[in-house]
């Protein structure tokens, strides 16, 4: 059993692989928090409460939701898009939701713009420049999505959530597996069930830049 | 998933059932054929439902190569041809693999390593090809001879490494191979490697599953990295700014990229336990002497064990079937009760000797050797003499025939 444990950061100038860690993917009906694998109802409640804490809660999209490549597509992205608006509904004043695709997985020279998009090879800017202390990946394939989220945990304070199609995300803090419309809209039906009970951060992310 | 499950139960053109690939290869009743291990390698292509088989003449991977062209002829096949050269054909499968085909190809010795810049680039890009290696020699002076040195080169390509003793676990593996390289969080290569002439070339009983099952197509919708977008990496290589730029960003996302790789290989494990039964198999392993090989190794160490018996020496032993993932726990659980590990190669630098000594406290109780190679046998008599010799037994010369 590892000790090892899946936290904010930022963790290392190059952190390891958390599956090189010893931390294993959950199973079909489990999730996992911090690389402990646990029944899949307590990951919406923390999720729900991640969200609610963050100053800038934000849900990355990727290719998979953004376009209607497939009904099943099509259904996740208008899913995707009422869990924001409960989001945003729910939080109190002063956070900041945010809605920030992952259009493609190009890299973007000379500079991404950060205000508008996030990108699998340097997410560490859009994090940095929106002050981003809890997001979410959704729709994002499953290597660029381990990419980011590993870059993120180096260089950011940003809690990370994946709620993945395939078999969940070790990289992540807390990863849903087999996502699906019902498991978008369940996760909003948390954060409306918590709402009012979670009290926000005062501070925004870290980044390695600042410490 | 869906779209997997969709096809189980139906037909496809040779009238084959796309049956749930568990129940196939459990369940299904088996029928014993005497075949050869190219013949093997034929019948699991024939029950894979393969999209593209491409590959380039070398000894002894040439007859499988040809039968499956057969296989082709008669339909089994998607696509089938040969390469230019085996860096060609590495390239070839590379391309069939991003365009989202289920891909198969069979190499050895010098052609493994002339095509040795592609298996890196398989992992990297997350293609789930999966390569047969009848391993050979590769040096100079030449040697068409059975020579397990070329698995050492695969070791640290991010590339799934199998080692297969028989014919029946080269056509169980190829099956399983499959399963286990196209889950959607491994999505690797698969070198699954065998001692060529020895498996290749020996006639054997295998057990097959019935002709008339095949496997669920590849559903390439499941991969981690898009199919054949051209302008993403992995696809886009070479213009890419991420690839050309000098500074920390590009430098950090080759980094975060290749510790994907191998965190894919750690994420295998579980499904290569589950498929294979386990990394590893042990008999007797509480017993003082323990050997410990891959490959034909194993079968000659088996019967060295059978030989000792015979003379009051109990020993263990350890089939490593997978490298890569490395068994590196199972090693060393099964290994505590040893004060001697000897370790059997046919190759001359011991590199599977190398790898567990890197993994068990202790590891001046590994003895590495006996090596042979360059396509000599290892006759289960010179296991036998290097293990009494270790003990301080007295030991005859296998050596002086003739006087």
């Amino acid at each position: 059993m590892t000790q090892y444990r899946v936290l904010p950061g930022p963790e290392h100038f190059l952190p390891p692989a958390a599956a090189s860690m010893g931390i294993y993917l959950p199973n079909p009906g489990e999730a996992h928090i911090n690389g402990v694998i646990v029944p899949e109802e307590k990951a919406y409640e923390e999720a729900a409460r991640q969200f609610l804490m963050a100053q800038v809660p934000t849900i990355f999209p990727g290719p998979l939701v953004l376009w209607a490549w497939n009904e099943k597509a099509a259904k996740k992205a208008a899913a995707v898009r009422k869990l924001y608006e409960i989001l945003k509904e729910c939080v109190q004043p002063g956070q900041k939701p945010m809605l920030i695709p992952m259009p493609d997985y190009r890299p973007k020279y000379p500079k991404i713009n950060p205000e508008v998009e996030i990108n699998p090879n340097h997410p560490n800017l859009t994090i940095w420049h929106n002050k981003i202390d809890c997001c979410m990946f959704i729709g994002v394939h499953c290597h660029q999505a381990n990419l980011s989220l590993k870059i993120i945990r180096g260089g950011t304070s940003c809690y990370t959530v994946a709620m993945c199609a395939q078999a969940g995300h070790e990289d992540a803090m807390l990863s849903f597996r087999d996502a699906s419309v019902e498991k978008i809209l369940k996760l909003g039906e948390w954060i409306r069930k918590l709402k009012g009970t979670v009290k926000p951060r005062l501070t925004t992310a870290k980044t390695s830049a600042s410490n | 998933m869906a779209e997997i499950k969709s096809h189980i139960g139906t037909q496809n053109k040779k009238g084959q059932t796309y049956t749930d690939a568990w129940k196939m290869m459990h369940e299904a009743p088996r029928n014993p054929s005497f075949y050869t291990g190219s013949e093997v390698i034929k019948e699991a292509l024939r029950r894979a439902s393969c999209d593209v088989m491409i590959a380039y003449p070398i000894t002894p991977q040439s007859e499988a190569a040809a039968l499956i062209g057969e296989l082709f002829a008669e339909g089994y096949i998607g696509d089938y041809f040969r390469g230019e050269s085996e860096f060609a054909v590495m390239s070839q499968c590379a391309g069939a693999a991003f365009g989202g085909a289920r891909v198969f190809t069979t190499t050895a010795g010098p052609g493994t390593m002339r095509a040795m810049e592609n298996f890196p680039m398989w992992a990297g890009a997350r293609l789930p090809i999966q390569m047969i290696v009848t391993c050979r020699g590769i040096n100079s002076p030449l040697s068409i001879q059975p020579d397990t040195i070329e698995i050492s080169y695969l070791l640290n390509t991010g590339m799934l490494v199998w080692h297969a003793e028989t014919a029946q676990d080269f056509f169980d593996w190829i099956l399983k191979g499959f399963m286990v390289s196209e889950e959607p969080e491994v999505h690797l290569p698969l070198a699954l490697c065998c001692d060529g002439f020895f498996v290749t070339h020996t006639k054997d009983v295998v057990n097959l599953t019935p002709a008339d099952m095949c496997l669920p197509p590849y559903d390439p919708y499941r991969s981690p990295v898009p199919c054949m977008d051209m302008e993403c990496p992995p696809v886009r290589m070479m213009r890419d700014p991420f690839i050309m730029k000098s500074n920390y960003i590009s430098y950090a996302t080759h980094a975060s990229w290749q510790q994907e790789i191998w965190a894919a290989i750690e994420r295998s494990r579980k499904h290569t336990i589950k498929w294979i039964n386990g990394l590893i198999d042990t008999e007797n392993t509480d017993a003082e002497v323990v050997i410990v090989a891959s490959g034909t190794a194993v079968s000659q160490g088996r019967e060295a064990i059978r030989l000792l018996e015979d003379e009051g020496v109990r020993c263990g032993l350890v089939k490593v079937k997978s490298l890569r993932p490395w068994p590196g726990e199972e090693i060393r659980e099964a290994t505590k009760n040893a004060k001697h590990i000897f370790v059997p190669e046919f190759n001359v630098t011991g590199w599977l000797a190398k790898e567990i000594k890197a993994t068990i406290p202790n590891s001046e109780r590994v003895h590495a050797g006996p090596h042979v190679c360059g396509g000599m046998t290892m006759p289960p008599e010179i296991i036998v003499s290097e293990i009494k010799t270790a003990l301080g037994l007295r030991s005859e010369s296998l050596a002086g025939r003739g006087s």
